[in-house]
This record gives structure tokens, sequence and C-alpha cells, in this order.
């Protein structure tokens, strides 16, 4: 109900206000919460990362069918619910507060936008279809350099083969990668850079599972050789597709960051209350109060930074580069350091197997470092507003000392 | 379409009401204010008289005290259209009038008439408001306070030193928090009065600081005289009161700068661009982690605005706060590194005109001397963190040893 909802909202109203969420939005993020608790509680993300394939098919299917919060932001042309990439981010924040398991990076965030940005044709539609309604999954097999396209550093080449193309290479990492039904794969062809689509059973597709820091968010490397593949988008749009899958997926990323981190402040927060040493609740002692008053301005700067690259991206209402860069850098600095507090605040146990302090924190650590370094967008966002000054501002007055 | 005809509108469910048709309603009042008095050729006093009288001073003020009994949130509808025209930044001529005491007046004040009163000339900057709260043994420990209040006949008898009040020379009304009952403990012995500034047995004397300016006094209260009728709220209900004040001084000072790269961060962006014989890669770094803490803070504000309501500034204001003084702070810290040598020399520490408050103007390592104060003034910072931890985290307050005692047998010094 809910997706429709507010598809329809926005086919009527104006561009809704920056921050100001829906009753749709709200309803939405209830009904994620509500399945998210439902079906993916701590239990089942443990058997979950145990697991051969790291996630559930059937709750994926349910995500995309029943749910339909897979496709959001895909117009209803193409099978999505029409709305935007702010309710795409609310669903993708419930799911990160629960450390979802399931291809949520590699086939909404990446995935789905880099489809819908592609020029029409039957290899799109008929990938996408599937996609949102949560019956097959995807992975972005498009090796980045930190959250950016470089075309020169590509590691698989594309030749003719028939009325297809025949891809070979490596793409180390590929997040979601190794059960995804389908892969995008970056190439270089005859005529440039391109974007295609190969099946992950195909012949010559060889996946091998990696064991990761994070177990709740796998990545494969994928090694091609001659594997078939169709062209979903050519020399002519290749790196605007992908740059917009990388701005998107950064952005939800992002969001997932914001779900994980706000789960954490809360669970130490509660912990801080019952938690007794010397007689007294521990949260009551300034040196824990104040740390988590920090986490909490994390937390807040974290909501505000991705929910604007939301809203940027979808409305153009700021560079999306920048936007996306602001997102990343916020929020990795801002779950790693709640993440690290969540350890601390809640003493030994934190540091325990059983405890669900660790998981978060190995999802912190390995998202950080996913599309992109706090550092490495700062490098962009200084190159994008430092850099550009130079020589075209008015020095603040500085005191020369001579009276 | 008059103002008048649209609160007909707006009292019904037509299509005039609901947030789009406030927003159009206090939009419309502005442009109406700004069309009969064009503030580049009238007066500034009569431009915001004009302002006040269409509510529009503070639209969630009730009618008739400056406001329409909107959502605070309508305020920036009508600033951006009243400062376009080339209006005052209002907030700016008189902080503490507007900021703290027109809330606090419009709140508690006992009768709407005595709250008019004060707040018309308050709007028109005619009458400049200080607020005569820390003393030398109460700072952060702000009930501990120690001025005294004592009844005699229909007035308020005060004595007492109040210290770091901005604009007391200046000031013609004083928020003034004073102990009417040393007995109980110390939440509930305070009562809250306005202060003639101009009153017998009132003096106030410069503080110079450390910039060498004198931006604040210290303000000497012998047998001063206050009518109950300038009391604000219930006697020993004074804290209560204060609150509002206190919320909406945090609310104030770390509500600024809405567009993006305005504020103190445009001190470091414009020295940085000015001088890339200094630049290295490291402060390069440093700076942009700077600008996206002061990108992030205002984004927080941006969506605290789009939240807010009519009820009044929260704690998250207190975020903002924290954050503001901190990154000033931090901001100020990279140009005096970035400045190297250059830094160690400063301009003048004579003492100047204290009417201007010289130290955000002059050059850049007195606005560093300056942010220094930033993390004490208005809550330190880590009474503001105790604030986000207990008011807005829920945790636990520390023990204290003075709660259940009566003021007078707390030590104190």
């Amino acid at each position: 109900m809910a997706d429709n909802t507010v598809a329809e909202q926005n086919d009527t109203e104006p561009a809704a206000a920056e921050f100001a969420f829906t009753d749709e939005q709200q309803e939405l993020r209830r009904a994620v919460r509500k399945f998210a608790a439902e079906f993916s509680d701590e239990a089942t993300v443990r058997t979950l990362m145990e697991s051969p394939t790291g996630y559930d098919a059937k709750t994926w299917a349910r995500l995309g069918a029943e749910l339909g919060v897979l496709g959001l932001a895909v117009p209803e042309e193409l099978g999505g619910a029409g709305g935007t990439l702010v309710d795409q981010a609310i669903a993708v924040e419930e799911l990160g507060a629960v450390l979802f398991c399931g291809p949520v990076l590699g086939t909404v965030g990446l995935a789905i936008p880099a489809l819908v940005a592609s020029s029409e044709g039957p290899v799109r539609s008929a990938t996408l279809e599937s996609l949102v309604e949560g019956a097959r999954t995807a992975a972005f097999a498009v090796a980045d350099r930190g959250g950016s396209f470089d075309p020169t550093a590509l590691t698989v080449g594309a030749t003719r083969d028939g009325d297809g193309w025949a891809l070979t290479g490596v793409v180390e990492r590929v997040v979601d990668a190794a059960a995804a039904d389908v892969l995008l794969v970056a190439a270089s062809g005859p005529d440039g850079v391109a974007l295609f689509v190969a099946e992950g059973d195909a012949s010559g597709v060889e996946r091998q599972a990696l064991s990761t820091l994070d177990q709740t968010r796998r990545q494969a490397t994928i090694r091609l050789t001659d594997a078939p593949a169709r062209l979903l988008a050519g020399p002519e749009e290749a790196e605007r597709v992908i740059g917009h899958a990388l701005a998107v997926g950064a952005t939800l990323l992002a969001a997932e960051q914001v779900g994980a981190s706000q789960h954490l402040l809360d669970l130490s927060v509660g912990y801080a209350k019952e938690r007794l040493q010397f007689g007294r609740p521990i949260g009551s002692f300034q040196a824990v109060k104040h740390r988590l008053a920090n986490m909490l301005v994390h937390a807040e700067h974290a909501r505000s930074a991705a929910y604007h690259a939301a809203w940027a991206l979808q409305d153009g209402t700021d560079d999306p580069a920048l936007a996306a860069s602001i997102a990343q850098a916020t929020c990795s600095e801002a779950f790693t350091d709640i993440a690290s507090g969540t350890v601390q605040v809640h003493g030994g146990i934190g540091f325990t197997w059983e405890y669900q302090a660790h998981l978060y924190y190995k999802r912190a650590i390995t998202d950080a470092a996913l599309l992109g370094s706090a550092e490495v967008h700062r490098g962009r966002i200084a190159a994008s507003v430092l850099d550009s000054q130079i020589g075209r501002l008015p020095s603040p007055p500085v005191a020369t000392g001579i009276l | 379409m008059s103002v008048g005809t649209d609160t007909d509108v707006n009292s019904g469910a037509g299509p005039g009401s609901g947030p789009v048709g406030d927003a159009a309603r206090v939009e419309e009042a502005a442009r109406q204010v700004v069309r009969e008095h064009d503030p580049r050729s009238v007066p500034t006093q009569e431009f915001l008289g004009a302002v006040f009288d269409a509510g529009l001073a503070w639209v969630h003020f009730p009618v008739g005290q400056g406001g329409l009994g909107l959502s605070r949130g309508l305020q920036a509808n009508a600033d951006s259209i009243l400062q376009d025209a080339g209006g005052p930044t209002p907030f700016a001529l008189n902080p503490i009038g507007y900021g703290m005491a027109a809330p606090t007046l419009s709140e508690h004040t006992q009768t709407p008439e005595r709250a008019a009163a004060w707040l018309r000339p308050l709007a028109t900057t005619e009458d400049i408001w200080c607020q005569l709260f820390s003393e030398p043994g109460a700072g952060s420990d702000l009930a501990g306070l120690a001025t005294s209040a004592v009844r005699d006949g229909d007035d308020w008898v005060i004595n007492g030193q109040k210290v770091w009040t901005s604009l007391a020379h200046r000031a013609n009304w004083a928020l003034l928090l004073a102990r009417t009952d040393p007995d109980v403990p110390k939440h509930k012995g305070l009562t809250y009065f306005v202060l003639d500034m101009h009153a017998p047995g009132v003096e106030t004397r410069p503080l110079r600081q450390m910039t060498g300016q004198a931006e604040f006094n210290e303000v000497y209260m012998n047998d001063a005289r206050i009518p109950d009728a300038h009391r604000l709220g219930a006697v020993g209900a004074g804290w209560r009161v204060a609150m509002t004040t206190l919320m909406n001084e945090r609310s104030a000072i770390g509500g600024s700068a809405s567009r993006r790269g305005v504020g103190t961060i445009s001190d470091a962006v414009e020295l940085w661009a000015a001088r890339p014989d200094l630049h290295t890669p490291v402060l390069r770094d440093r700076l942009a982690k700077l600008w996206t803490t002061a990108e992030a803070q205002r984004l927080t504000s941006e969506r605290s605005r789009a939240t807010a309501t009519a009820k009044g500034p929260g704690p998250e204001g207190s975020v903002g706060k924290l954050v503001g003084a901190e990154l000033n702070q931090a901001i100020y810290e990279f140009c005096m590194d970035l400045l190297g040598t250059e830094g160690t020399v400063y301009g003048d520490y004579t003492l100047r005109d204290i009417t201007r408050n010289e130290d955000y103007r002059g050059p850049i390592q007195q606005r560093f001397l300056r942010s220094r104060a930033n993390t004490i003034e208005g809550g330190t910072s880590e009474v503001l963190r105790n604030i986000l931890g207990e008011r807005i985290l829920g945790l636990p307050g520390d023990m204290r040893a003075d709660s259940d005692r009566p003021w007078r047998e707390v030590p104190r010094g």
C-alpha cells in the first residue's frame, strides 16, 4: 500500500520540501521496520551469515513482490513504484538498522539504478523487472576507485560474439556477487567502455566467494573467460550510467549507515541506562554520557547528510556528486565512530561473539571502505569547494602586528 | 488578497488552510509591509514597527505581540522577503531582545498588554535588552545564584552582582533571575523579573576579556527596586521561566547560517583561497573536514527547521550550539596553523569602542582568541553534552550534592 500511495503522491503534489517526510513515507518506514523485525531478527541474521548464499531468497522475494520496496524509485512503466530516491533511502535505512542479509547494495543500490539510467531496450526491461520483483538478484561488477569510475583501470575486455558479446577478465571483491543471478559488468570493447549484462551461472563465469570481514555482506571475485553477455549501455552512455549508479549507491549506502548508526545509538543508550557499576547506571557518568552525546551528534549529522543527498539526487537541488560525497564523508565517519563507541560503552560484553556489537562494527568498517573512504570523499569535496576558489576570494583580515 | 480575508479562510478547512495557505499568508503579509514601508527609504525603527504590527516579528507569537500564531518554521518565509527588500537583520541589532527576551516575555508576562508594551519597542530596537543570569559564583550551576530579591510592599528589592552581561551598557531592560527563598533547594527558590537598567542602585562596569576588548559587563545591584507587575511567572517558578530563555539562547546561538559556506567557515575558506603559498595536503584535508562538518550541521539545522512546530525550540538547539562552538574553535585553530608565525603577531590590545562588537570583525588572530569563549558562553560544552545525554537520550542525571538541601546550606565558592 505504502509504495503505491507514494507514487500517486508524487504525480499530483509539488515536490516536497527537503527533510519534510510525508505521511506515506512514515507509513513506508513503519512497514519496512515491521517486516525487518519479523524476518530479520538477530537470530536470523546469524543463521544467514553462516549459510551458503548468505541470504534467504524467499524473504528477498517478499521484499520485492509483497512489500514492493526494491524498486521504489523505479518508474512505474519499468515495473517500479514510481516513487522517489527518498522513499528508497527510507527502506534501505530500515534494512540497514537490522543488518538485513541480502543484496541491498549490489541490487538496489547499484544494479537497479544503472539499469534505470540506461537507454531503454529489451535487455534493460527483461533484467529490471525480475530484480524489482525480487525474483532475481544482481551485482555490479564495476571496479570503482573510491566510489568513482576510472575507465582506464578496467580489467575486463569485451569482444563481439555473433549477436552478443564475450567478456574476459577479472573483477575483484564484488559485493553481493557470489549468489547473484545477474552481473552488470563494465568492459572495454572495440568502441570504448560499455556496460554489459551477464548471467551469473553462464559458462565462462567463475565466482570465487570470499571470506569477508563483514559476514552479513558477501563479496566474490569474478573471473570471466569468454563469458556470454548482452550490451546494456554502449560507449556513448556507459560512463554516465555508471556514474549515476555510483552516486545513487553512495547515497543509499549512506542511508544504510544511518539506520545502523541509529540502532547502535539506541542500543548503547539502553545499555548505559541498565548497566550498574559503583551502584549507579553507567550512563550517569559524564565520561560515558558525553561519549553518547557525541554519538548522537554523529547520528544527527549522518541523517541530515544522507537525506540531503537523496533529495538532491532526486530533485537536482544540489550537485549530485558533491552531495553524495558529503553524505559518504559524513556517514562513514559517523557509523565508524558510533560502532566503536558501542563496543566501548558495552565494555567486555561488546567484545564477545555472542553480542551483536561486533556484527555492526564489522559492517561499519566495511561500509566506510566501500564506494570510497571518508578521506577519499573529502578529497573530492576539497576539489569541488576549495581548489576552485584559489585566488578568487578576498582574504579575511590578518593582523600584521605593526602599530 | 488581504491578510484579513485570508485569516477567515484559515479558520475553516478551506483550500487556504494548512501549511501551504499559512506560508502564502505570511509571504503576502511580508510583501505588503515592504510595499507600504520600503526599508530602503523609511527609518529602521519605523520599518521594524510595521513588521511587528503585521505579526511578522515572530510569526509563532500570538496576534498583537508581533506574531500570527503560526508555525515558527514560517519565520524564514517572512525574513527572506523582508531582508531581500533591504530590511535589517533585527537579531543583530538587539540579539538578547530578539533571541531570548521576546519568547520569554511573550510566554510569561503577567498580562498581554504588558507583554505587548515591552515587545513592540524591543522589536523596533528602541529598547535594547540584556540578560542578568550568570554570577561570579554561579556559572554552569546557574540555579545556585545568590542575587537576592526581597518583597517590600508592591516592590521587590534586589541586591547582588551579575557578570558576563552583553550589552548591559546599552540596555534599557534586563531579564533578571534572583533568589526569593534561600531556605528551599536551589531550583525552587528562584523568581524571574524584568529590571529597568536605569533604576537607582543599578551600576554597570565593562569587563575586559582576553582579546583586549570589553564585550561584556559586570552589573551591580544595590537596593534596586522592581515593581511586582514586572515579575515573570509565579514566585518560586523562576527556573522554569529561565528554561524558556536558555533554550532560545542555545537555539539562537546554534541556529545561524542557512546557506552553504556562510558563517565562520568562510573565514577559513577565504584564507585558504588567498594563501596558496601556505597549502599542504594535510591542511587541505583538515579544512575539507571542517567544511564537511559545517555543512552537515547546516543541513541538520535545516532539517530541524523543517520539522519545527509552534511549540518552541527543543533540546536539538543544543546540538547546534555544541557543534557550532567547537567548530568555530577548530576553524580558527586551522587558520592559525595555516598562518604559522604570521599568526603570532596581534593587531592591538587597546580597549576600543565598547558599543561595537569588534572581536568578530577584527583580524583572524582576534577572532581566534574570541572563539575560546564559544564553548563557555551560553552553556559550556560539558553542560551541553549533559543536556544532550539527559534530555534527548534520557540518560540518568549525575549524582548531585545539592538537590535536596536548602540553598542556604550548600557550600559555595
